[in-house]
């Protein structure tokens, strides 16, 4: 039986494209822009290393590759379409600007994925919105670590969560540990992979996601005793 | 903290839990869990959340105005690297 806590692919859902073969994973799902000619089966490494090289076409080829991924993550991250389109506008623009600079340490994919998390947590820094340092998540605080799950066995969650539930909470967590959630248990991306792109600790990334749950659990829980109020 | 998995209070067991769930192992043999309905059940909503999570914010495509925008900005980028502001001279050009 899986692990219910390891990413695991469902269905319809996108995984990280260097598991696998990015080409044909996202020629199947990618839409009509941009149509590039005459590019046809080129290989991803050799895409990358003509778009390192100033070619427009193959930078559209990458930005048709990737642009759903990064798309979803920023709608995920903000909740509103003309914000997300805006920071996949900015994401790609610095790509470009950047893109001679990827020397091969990770793979393209982890290192664009951490430039378009850079660009929304800026955003959100912009807005004054609450994010959790990294760093915070392994000093659990008095009000905020595991003991206030200590409660009511009763009041546990049953069954199947309302989705849109769900996602409500998740759009309420602070943003520290709305990104590690949407990561891992929505896209998919494994603690050393997130660590890589954040810059943090491994044992910091399955710490943040442990809390994210366990504050969506507290906003699930809370909802529903407040369902059950006469 | 004892050294018995099975004496583990629950503070102690939720404290192992990030590293317990994270390495994949599987958390629902715990000793601790026999004997602890609250453990128990914190888990299992741990679990329903992590499978819930599977199904949210379906992944969708940027409409075709963001790779306009994108080429659009890219082309000015281009032409504002190409025509570079003219720097004033170091020496003024003496006057007529």
């Amino acid at each position: 039986m899986p692990n219910p806590f390891s990413p695991t692919q469902a269905p319809g859902r996108v995984r990280p494209s260097h598991e696998t073969d990015p080409s044909t994973a996202a020629k199947a799902r990618e839409g009509a822009t941009p149509a590039p000619s005459g590019q046809g089966n080129a290989s991803n490494g050799e895409i990358l290393a003509r778009a390192q090289a100033g070619d427009h076409q193959a930078f559209a080829q990458l930005y048709s590759l990737h642009k759903r991924r990064i798309y979803s993550l920023c709608l995920r991250m903000v909740g509103n379409v003309a914000e997300a389109e805006d920071l996949t506008q900015e994401a790609f623009l610095q790509l470009h600007r950047k893109i001679a600079t990827f020397r091969g340490d990770s793979a393209f994919s982890t290192w664009l994925h951490r430039l378009a998390i850079n660009v929304v947590l800026m955003q959100l820094r912009k807005k004054g919105l609450s994010l959790v340092s990294l760093d915070e998540a392994m000093e659990p605080t008095p009000d905020e670590g595991p003991s206030r799950s200590f409660g009511a066995p009763d009041l546990t969650l049953t069954g199947a969560i309302d989705r849109l539930a769900l996602e409500r909470a998740v759009a309420e967590l602070p943003a520290g540990y709305r990104l590690i959630f949407i990561l891992h248990d929505v896209e998919g991306f494994e603690h050393n992979e997130i660590a890589s792109m954040l810059d943090c600790s491994i044992g910091n990334s399955k710490s943040q996601l442990h809390k994210a749950r366990l504050k969506l659990r507290e906003a699930l829980r809370a909802q529903n005793s407040q369902e059950e109020q006469p | 903290m004892t050294g018995d998995p099975g004496k583990l209070s629950c503070a102690e067991f939720q404290m192992q839990l990030p590293e317990l769930v994270g390495s994949g192992a599987d958390a629902t043999t715990h000793p601790h869990l026999q004997s602890c309905e609250r453990c128990r059940a914190l888990l299992e909503d741990l679990k329903t959340i992590a499978e819930a999570a599977r199904q949210l914010f379906p992944s969708v495509e940027p409409p075709d105005e963001v790779w306009e925008h994108i080429e659009s900005a890219i082309r000015q980028e281009k032409e504002g690297d190409s025509n570079p502001p003219v720097a004033p001279p170091l020496i003024a050009p003496p006057r007529q």
